[in-house]
């Protein structure tokens, strides 16, 4: 028998019962379906993490204290307090790879202004901060190197802090806040960067002077961390390499002991991030492959059901000379016709619905290229897999039993 | 004449369970070319297990079966499909028809299962068929838009599609009135008069009088064989019984 006459049998038979087969390609287009969009939403993800790395800036490479043990950082007392001030200077004057650097030194606390008050977080730097992370003043100025050596109480401050103490639009320059009862003059304001990856908000922030962190905030003697800048994106590698080699030696560390501290690059980060995501979509398409098994089963049992229902027909089609391959192929022919078909419209359920998550949720949808061909050929393979058993006990029947069938 | 069916010491058991069922038990047999034989018997004597052999669905359990000079003993069950593809015709008792397919389409399936026949010939040959059994005014009818009769002419118009060397009909009558029982046996007369073998089983003692030969069965055996004396013709048979009001 001719491919064309069997799907033409095929096709004949499933018009007969049109709601049965749509309820079984319901469970193959619910499958397939919901593989792309899982697929492409996991894949979303990711892209939208990798941007948001490489808008943190691709020369960034960052030393925190603490040494790197099997992807974890060991905790402690005296290794959180690993860098200082002085690594900075190593770094700049040892490591021509790295353009620029500042420490980083943190508090959280209150903000007050007048009867206002506000949590944020306070972050003290030198003046190379807006250059290493991106950033720039929208209005008012940066602190001054006298500002940094004389611990000078000043500020630059982010835009949800002003929302927050000022109101929306206003112009906190010249006023003086309180953060944990100190008061700060607000000299400069920071550009609007939004929500990270992370869903941390770029823009709840003061800024001061590294010193006046230290010393009149924190009252610590080292830094949080060090924030660099390679002098490009493709040698990230190298300036953590020229940072490992200066802050061993001048930290006296043997050969044979750990790092006191860990450099991170975007790189890495990237990297880290990236594998995250990956998981995450195999996983989210782990959970949607499942459902496209549960379609295919659903082939099975309808095919079962089909099989028993076309007994007598198998027998008449077996008397008149029709061999057991030429069943086999009918019954096939039908379980493919099922699975195809519900794979197409899945295809497109599934490319629309991420297309509508994508727009409704703001969550960025990609649909990856060759998904389409992928589910496609996974249908196919369905058809033939779950369509065999009851092909394979279609076509061995006997035909005599099978004319008999009651 | 040619030996068109010979059948030697025939035998085949079912084993149900711990039973064995001697269905058949050495039945010798021989067909000749243009021959119309009539098996007859009474119900469990081996008649269809008999025409099941001769239609090569069933394989004996001993003995040979010889068909148009090959032993289909030997047989695989591929070969088998060919051989009933190629070589012969059969009749139901309950037509056997596809359901919500056309009487054209339902003549032309056994030609689908034969790759040399395109399907052009394939057409051609399934509407001569139809021709010949008197419907080609019905070639687009579903079977639940015929009558039982015209049901049976078109599962003959099937087995006759594939031009068989013997049509076999397994109580071919057996859901039919008297009169529409007439008006098949004389398709079959017609048919055996252009010189088509047909082998046919029924119980009824007169419409195995249409037959030239009548063979008869009990327990698995052949009881009795005989020409037929003055052998019904059907078609004049028709003409005697008067028309049923519908
Ligand atoms: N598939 C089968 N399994 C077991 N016994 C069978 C089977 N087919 C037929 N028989 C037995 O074989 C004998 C002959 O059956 P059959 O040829 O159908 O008789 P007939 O057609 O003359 O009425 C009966 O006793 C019947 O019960
Ligand atoms: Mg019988």
């Amino acid at each position: 028998m001719s491919i064309k006459n069997l799907f033409k049998i095929a096709m004949n038979a499933l018009l007969r019962n049109k709601f049965r087969a749509f309820l079984t390609m319901l469970g193959i287009i619910i499958g397939v379906a919901s593989v792309i969009a899982m697929l492409g939403i996991g894949q979303g993800s990711k892209q939208s993490i990798q941007s948001q790395i490489a808008g943190m800036g691709l020369n960034l490479v960052t030393v925190v204290p603490g040494s790197q043990q099997r992807g974890g950082v060991q905790f402690g007392a005296a290794t959180m307090q690993s860098l200082k001030e002085t690594d900075v200077n190593i770094i700049l004057s040892e490591c021509p790879a790295v353009l620029a650097a500042t420490p980083e030194v943190r508090g959280n606390g209150q903000v007050v202004f007048g009867a206002l008050n506000w949590p944020t977080s306070l972050y003290g730097e030198n003046e190379s901060y807006l250059q290493i992370r991106e950033r720039s003043v929208v209005n008012g100025r940066m602190f001054t190197d006298r500002e940094i050596s004389g611990a000078a109480k000043v500020c630059l401050m982010g835009q949800t802090v002003i929302k927050n103490l000022f109101g929306e639009g206003a112009d906190p320059v010249g006023q003086v806040i309180r953060f944990k009862k100190i008061p700060f003059l607000v000299i400069g304001v920071l550009d609007t960067k939004g929500l990270n990856t992370f869903g941390q908000d770029q823009d709840d922030l003061l800024i001061a002077p590294y010193t006046t962190v230290q010393k009149r905030v924190q009252a610590i003697t080292w830094v949080n961390s060090i924030y660099t800048s390679a002098v490009d994106a493709g040698s990230t590698d190298l300036a953590s390499q020229q940072i490992t080699e200066a802050l061993r030696r001048h930290h006296k560390i043997k050969a044979s002991d750990q790092d006191d501290f860990t450099i991170r690059n975007q790189a890495e980060l990237l990297s880290t991030f990236s594998s995250v995501s990956n998981i995450l979509t195999v996983l989210l398409g782990a959970i949607a492959g499942i459902s496209l098994l549960v379609g295919g089963i659903g082939i099975m049992n309808i095919m079962y059901v089909s099989v028993t229902e076309r007994t007598r027909e198998i027998g008449l089609r077996m008397a008149i000379g029709g061999k057991g391959r030429d069943i086999l192929m009918q019954f096939l022919a039908e379980s493919m016709l099922l699975s195809i078909t519900g794979g197409i419209i899945g295809i497109i359920v599934g490319i629309a619905a991420s297309k509508i998550i994508g727009t409704t949720m703001s969550w960025p949808v990609v649909v990856l290229p060759g998904s389409e061909v992928l589910s496609f050929a996974v249908c196919t393979i369905i058809g033939i897999f779950f369509g065999w058993y009851p092909a394979k006990k279609a076509a061995s029947l006997d035909p005599i039993d099978a004319l008999r069938y009651e | 004449m040619k030996k068109l069916i010979e059948i030697i010491s025939l035998k085949k058991d079912y084993y149900v369970g711990e039973v064995t069922v001697h269905a058949l038990r050495g039945v010798e047999m021989v067909v000749t070319e243009g021959e119309f034989v009539a098996i007859m018997g009474a119900s469990g004597s081996g008649k269809s297990t008999m025409l099941n052999i001769i239609g090569c669905l069933d394989k004996p359990t001993s003995g040979d079966y010889i068909l148009d000079g090959i032993n289909i003993s030997g047989l695989s069950r591929n070969e088998l499909a060919s051989y009933r593809n190629r070589k012969l015709g059969f009749v139901f008792q309950t037509y056997n028809l596809l359901p919500r397919t056309t009487a054209l389409d339902n003549v032309e399936l056994p030609l689908m299962y034969n790759a040399s026949v395109k399907s052009k010939e394939r057409r051609e040959r399934a509407i001569a068929a139809l021709e010949s059994v008197g419907l080609a005014d019905r070639m687009h009818h579903k079977p639940n838009q015929l009558s039982g009769g015209q049901q049976q002419r078109v599962a003959i118009a099937r087995s006759l599609v594939n031009d068989p060397v013997v049509i076999l009909a397994d109580e071919a009558t057996g859901n039919l009135d008297t009169r529409t029982s007439y008006e098949i046996m004389a398709l079959f007369q017609e048919l055996n008069s252009k010189g088509k073998t047909v082998v046919f089983v029924t119980h009824e003692p007169d419409i195995a009088k249409c037959a030239t030969r009548n063979v008869i069965f009990k327990d698995g055996l052949i009881l009795r064989e005989s020409a037929v004396q003055d052998r019904t013709n059907a078609r004049e048979m028709l003409a005697s019984i008067p028309i049923e009001a519908d």
